[in-house]
């Protein structure tokens, strides 16, 4: 067993794991935080997408022992006092999820793009899910979901909202 | 899905992880960004005793400058080294073809050693480490070592490095002046290269005055398309290069698997490094 | 995305034909969701399962004492300890009388007989434990000749998968209408004949399959989470092989991501774990490694299709003959057999003929079962028509738009009933037709091909076309019946009308990212003339939606739907007898208008649905000889299939020196009649082209000689990223069905169907100058080359 002290989603747990414990397994199994979901056992599905110390990782692809004294965002973590981040909104209003499976690791991906590349392209786009998959939606309301949220970062669009008294009103624009 | 036990260090310096992996014999791992390791260990395709965590080892992180040479630590992310502007500036190759690595959240953890030791011939990077005649610099018991990447990939997934050895840095010979382009061939964008060719050109007077041609997963081990090199040296158009890349695949001994076949890989090699010298040389 | 509300019969149009944002997606984009390995539950054991390594082979020995001995291991057990008190898995699908129906053991007991097949498992306090014991199972195997060429398998002395059956041939089933091919063929002066193959594939929904069981030992009761897709039919199934009442068996699939048909099973997992969960007295739970559902989860297609068509010089059809090779796999799981004869009615596709011939026959492979996949035979027969159209095209050197246009059934000769013996009630292949080409640019892309192969161009342009309809809205009954499945094809929906005026719907279809929360809710809310997010929909639970028959086959809005619909017009029904009393005025005298009840002529006199709705419940004032209630249940059986169509157009381009092939512009325009919610149609759409996309170009279960699946982990099976699919343009024609009040048709196989032969025939196109006729699917860079370098040589 080994000590580790991991912050995850701005609450810091300290747990003995085995070293073999994947980050994904302690997140899950251990803490709880379910909103982590495994896909596959390649790293090619990129459902378990967390950001790890700003930057994404695969969390089936860290070890618990290595996120030790690491930051971990989870989507769970992501919107804060109930109110969507502009990325999670625009996935809700663009149709960006179908089953809703791939949705967590989307987000993470999505998110990490926007952080280096404020402005992408719908190539970009593409290129930067390349190591997320989705069975439902042939990815094009995601991308139409990345790229609107790109268009809400810089104030051109709305801040997004919590969900709650926003659904009279909810319809997608055409 | 689930890696089965082992034993677990943290070192905190180079000697303390020659050290432990001195110790612990074959039985040892060396895992840097686990982007490789754990994939192994999550399929059960490995059963280290003890797995060595390299990753907060000081000083092997990041990339600096030594006259006409590039030295690059080996917990060098992938990332790292695509953005890195001395990358970028002196083997614009390496740094085009690591983009090409995986995915975004791969390369923010995968190493530029890593990838290396791992010594799979269908990844990007030692090719390009070939092509570009880098050299690896290993530590283990007796001190430290350098290996040209000619003489570091012996086999499939094996490495000239020792079990008590740890791969400390990659010098990269500074490439300026030369073109450069790397041509993946791949089914979809996150599989495996069926081929890949690292072409790197150097033009005199309109021609081609030296080529070196680096290629990925044409066998066991990266390979350089030897044959073709000579060929393309003094080569004056578009018709000399394609006429040198016939012989791309001259000696190599492509495998079959579920994505193709050997003769479809020889026939690739030729028709990529065809374009990747052509792109390099700015024929194309 | 359009905004059309559809008045009239479906309420008061408020919300159908809206894009209402899905009620789904709050819990799934915050990771709030309940996907069935969240489940914890106090004392929660994990199973795991030692599978077979090998495709075919007699179990010698089976030692599980070893895995006893690993720390936090409970019980381990073999298929023989385990054999008793189960029986074997369902088939409900018994194509023929004289089918071959083999024994189906949740676990190997004797033989193994595909590699995956279970053979031991073992119980652990974590999924660690668990996956270490299993390494210390100690299992002998004497190996049997693997069975895997669906040819070879029916040949005199082959090896045989089950001996005791004495053939490998599952059943073959026959259809003939019309005149005899044969003479069709006599008179005909062209005929073409081709043999396509339809690849296995892994239908890799993102959610792994799992499954918690927890048991109330005292009153024998259990409930089982299960990431299924069809809840209720698993209960009568699990009761049927575990010999546990049905009515002490709860079947919850809580949220389930993605299945595709892949969860429309009884799995023997499920048994297992119901088993063992049983045997133990402890909740257990069981959940599968992607590589594991590569072997265990069931494979979609899997056919060789020999067809043969006859005609005229003029292009008009005059016949068809189809025999199918089906490869069931090991064993015929629930619907195994089903699968290519759903496909036989729909191989003469939206043309007219004068007879057709098909003939199916089924054959055990030593490889995983197969069943259901989006579509399920229809874009299998799809291919197949789609394809030789084609190739009868090129051979009378007609444009291929213009020989489907010949053939076609225009759209004043509908309601038309097809060779096959299907009556289909509307459609409009003109129109949507007209509307692909139109955003296609279809004449200019056919200058631009003509253009650079003149320019001898290694990168060709080549255009597919695929025209489409598919039998949805399963399905009538008694259409069932005489097709010999072995369940009905209705679906139920309730109305609860609670006492503060909300609404909850209880529906028997259980969705699985399909939004069903969000439409069954437009609905009821038309009808009801209630707010939107006044509605809740209740689904995939036994004990709150009783009653269902599940969610597949495009089935759901065309049958699950209009149960909605009509259960809430009772609900309207019901209410507006308690409205005619309160407002002391006859029913004729009421309207009925956004939820409230009027008296004609004085609009102040007025009851909404939802003050109605409390009033029932207090009771205190309500007609003699009215109950106390207004909710109201409706099952419906459909009185027809609907049929949705569509026209799709791909231009790919191929690099003929290295096959690379991708896709530079796909158009399609679907009819799915009258559309709910605009917004979800076209995601349905979106997905359903990726997945035809990925079998056209990527996707195959690749098996070697000794029938190992070599595609066995998702780095080997490429179901491809949104870095390798391209920008899809949809649109819609609008012909209501006439099988539904609600006109709708059915949206979820659509874009699967028509994707595939559009992308293979826009290879085929780009190549056909250079000689080449077909390319075996997926078609890989590979296969592309070698196809030109074949036609070349």
């Amino acid at each position: 067993m080994t000590h580790i002290k991991v912050n995850v989603d701005g609450t810091i747990y300290e747990d003995d794991v085995e070293p073999r414990l994947l980050l994904v397994h302690y997140l899950r199994d251990r803490l709880g935080l379910t909103g982590t979901p495994i896909g596959c056992d390649t790293s090619n599905c990129g459902a378990c997408t967390v950001d790890l110390d700003g930057a994404t990782a695969k969390s089936c692809s860290v070890l618990a022992v290595q996120a030790d004294g690491c930051a971990v965002t989870t989507v769970q973590g992501l919107a804060k006092d109930g109110e969507w981040t502009p990325l999670q909104r625009a996935f809700h209003e663009q149709h960006g999820l179908q089953c809703g499976y791939c949705t967590p690791g989307m987000i993470m991906a999505a998110r990490d793009l926007l952080r280096e590349n404020p402005h992408p392209t719908a190539e970009e786009v593409r290129g930067a899910l390349e190591g997320n998959l989705c069975r439902c939606t042939g990815y094009q309301n995601i991308v139409r979901a990345v790229l609107a949220a790109a268009g809400q970062q810089d104030g051109s669009g709305t801040q997004a909202q919590a969900p709650s008294g926003q659904q009279v009103t909810e319809e997608a624009t055409a | 899905m689930i890696p089965p036990a082992f034993e677990y260090a943290r070192p905190e310096s180079v000697e303390e992880a020659v050290r432990l992996l001195g110790e612990a014999g074959d039985e040892a791992k060396v895992l840097a960004g686990g982007q490789s390791l754990l994939a192994l260990l999550r399929l059960r395709l490995a059963f280290p005793e003890l797995v060595v965590d390299v990753g907060r080892i000081p000083g092997l992180r990041g990339v600096r400058e030594e006259g006409g040479t590039l030295v690059i630590g080996a917990l060098t992310t992938h990332h790292e080294v695509i953005h890195d502007p001395l990358v970028r500036r002196h083997a614009g190759l390496l740094a085009q073809a690591t983009a090409t690595v995986a995915d975004p959240a791969v390369r923010h953890r995968g190493t530029l050693g890593g990838s290396l030791a791992h010594a799979d011939p269908a990844g990007d990077l030692p090719a390009i480490v070939l092509a570009l005649d880098g050299e690896l610099v290993a530590v283990g018991p007796g001190g430290r070592r350098t290996v040209p990447a000619r003489e570091f990939f012996v086999g499939y997934l094996q490495s000239a490095l020792a079990p008590e050895e740890l791969l400390v840095e990659v010098r990269l010979p500074k490439a300026d002046g030369w073109g450069f382009h790397y041509e993946k061939f791949h089914r979809v964008a996150q599989s495996w290269a069926i081929v890949g060719v690292a072409a790197l050109v150097r033009r005199e007077n309109g021609h081609i005055a030296e080529a070196r041609v680096g290629l990925t997963n044409m066998g066991a081990t990266p390979l350089r398309a030897a044959a073709a090199e000579a060929a393309l040296a003094g080569a004056d158009g578009p018709q000399a290069v394609a006429r040198a890349a016939r012989s791309a695949a001259e000696g190599a001994q492509p495998g079959r698997d579920a994505s193709a076949s050997p003769d479809y890989r020889a026939h690739l090699a030729e028709v990529l490094t065809e374009r990747a010298v052509l792109t390099a040389a700015g024929m194309g | 995305m359009t905004d059309q509300a559809v008045a009239g019969e479906t309420g008061t149009g408020r919300e159908v034909g809206r894009s209402r944002l899905r009620k789904e997606d709050a819990r799934l984009i915050t990771g709030q969701t309940t996907w069935t390995d969240n489940i914890q539950v106090a004392g929660m054991l994990h199973l795991a399962v030692l599978r077979s390594p090998m495709a075919h082979a007699r179990i010698t020995r089976v030692d599980v004492a070893p895995a006893l001995e690993r720390p936090g291991v409970l019980a381990a057990f073999s298929g023989a300890d385990l054999a008793e008190g189960l029986g074997s898995l369902p088939c409900a699908w018994p194509v023929t009388e004289d089918i071959v129906l083999p024994d189906h053991p949740p676990i190997a007991v004797e033989e193994v007989r595909y590699a995956g097949d279970p053979v031991a498992v073992v119980v652990a306090r974590d999924r660690y434990a668990a996956a270490d014991a299993l390494e210390a199972i100690e299992v002998d195997y004497d190996p049997l000749p693997p069975v895997l060429d669906l040819e070879d398998a029916l040949a005199e002395g082959a090896p045989l998968v089950h001996s005791d059956k004495g053939t490998n041939r599952c059943y073959t089933w026959p259809l003939a209408t019309g005149e005899s091919f044969a003479a069709v063929r006599e008179r005909a002066e062209v005929t073409i004949k081709r043999r396509y193959h339809q690849q296995r594939l892994i239908p890799s929904a993102m959610e792994p399959r799992a499954v918690v069981v927890t048991p109330l030992a005292a009153s024998g009761e259990y409930t089982m989470y299960s990431a299924t897709q069809i809840p209720h039919i698993l209960r009568i199934m699990l009761a049927t092989v575990t010999g546990i009442p049905e009515h002490k068996l709860r079947v919850i699939a809580p949220d389930v991501g993605g299945g595709f048909g892949s969860k429309l099973q009884v799995y023997g997992e499920e048994v297992l774990a119901l088993a063992v969960a049983r045997r133990l007295g402890r909740p257990v739970k069981w959940t599968e490694s992607r590589s594991e559902g590569h072997l265990a989860t069931h494979h979609g297609r899997g056919m060789i299709q020999d067809i043969e068509v006859a005609a005229t010089r003029e292009g008009r059809l005059l016949g068809l003959k189809v025999d199918l090779l089906a490869d069931m796999g090991a064993y015929l799981m629930l619907v195994t057999p089903g699968i290519p004869i759903l496909g036989a009615f729909m191989y003469p596709a939206i043309y007219k003929m004068d007879s057709y011939e098909f003939t199916c026959t089924g054959v055990f492979t030593t490889r995983t079962p197969t069943d259901a996949y989006r579509g399920a035979g229809r874009p299998e027969a799809t291919f197949a028509i789609e394809r030789i159209m084609d190739e009868l095209a090129a051979e009378l050197g007609l444009d291929p738009v213009e020989l489907r246009r010949r053939n076609w059934i225009r759209h004043e000769e509908f309601p038309y009933t097809t060779i096959a013996g299907l009556t289909y009630d509307s459609g409009d292949y003109e129109a949507a037709t007209a509307k692909a080409l139109a955003l296609f640019g279809y004449d200019g892309l056919r200058a631009e091909q003509r253009e650079r192969a003149e320019r001898g161009d290694p990168v060709r342009l080549g255009i597919g076309v695929s025209t489409f309809t598919e039998m949805c809205g399963l399905a009538p009954s008694r259409v069932l019946r005489d097709l010999r499945y072995g369940a009905g094809g209705w679906e139920a929906a309730s109305i609860r009308m609670l006492p503060t005026g909300k609404v909850e719907v209880v529906t028997g279809t259980s969705p699985h990212g399909q939004g069903h929360e969000t439409c069954w809710s437009q609905i009821a809310a038309d009808v009801l003339g209630v707010p939107f997010e006044d509605v809740e929909v209740l689904h995939g639970d036994t004990r709150s939606s009783p009653q269902g028959m599940d969610t597949y086959g495009s089935r759901s809005l065309a049958v699950g739907g209009e149960a909605v619909h009509r259960a809430a017009t009772t609900v309207v029904d019901k209410a507006r007898k308690v409205a005619a009393h309160l407002l002391e005025a006859s029913e004729q005298d009421l309207e009925f208008r956004e939820g409230v009840f009027s008296v004609k002529g004085s609009p102040e006199a007025r009851r909404s649905i939802q003050e109605i709705a409390f009033e029932a419940f207090t009771n205190h004032d309500l007609p003699d000889g009215v109950e106390p209630s207004i909710n109201a249940e409706h099952v419906v059986d459909p009185e027809n299939f609907s049929f949705p169509h569509g026209t799709h157009l791909c231009a790919v381009e191929v690099d003929t020196e290295t096959g690379r092939t991708w896709i530079r512009s796909y158009v399609c325009v679907d009819d799915v009649g009258h559309v709910v919610n605009p917004m979800i149609v076209e995601g349905q759409v979106h997905g359903g082209l990726a997945q035809g996309i990925a079998q056209a170009l990527y996707e195959e279960a690749v098996y070697d000689d000794e029938g190992n699946l070599v595609s066995g982990s998702m780095a080997d099976y490429l179901v491809p990223s949104a870095a390798d699919l391209p920008e899809f343009v949809t649109d819609r024609t609008e012909t209501p069905a006439s099988s539904n009040a609600l006109g709708v048709k059915g949206v979820g196989e659509a874009g699967t169907i028509a994707s595939t032969p559009a992308v293979v025939n826009a290879v085929v196109d780009a190549l056909r100058p250079l000689g080449v006729t077909d390319v075996r699917m997926p078609c890989t860079p590979e296969r592309v080359w070698r196809a030109v370098r074949e036609a070349t040589a």
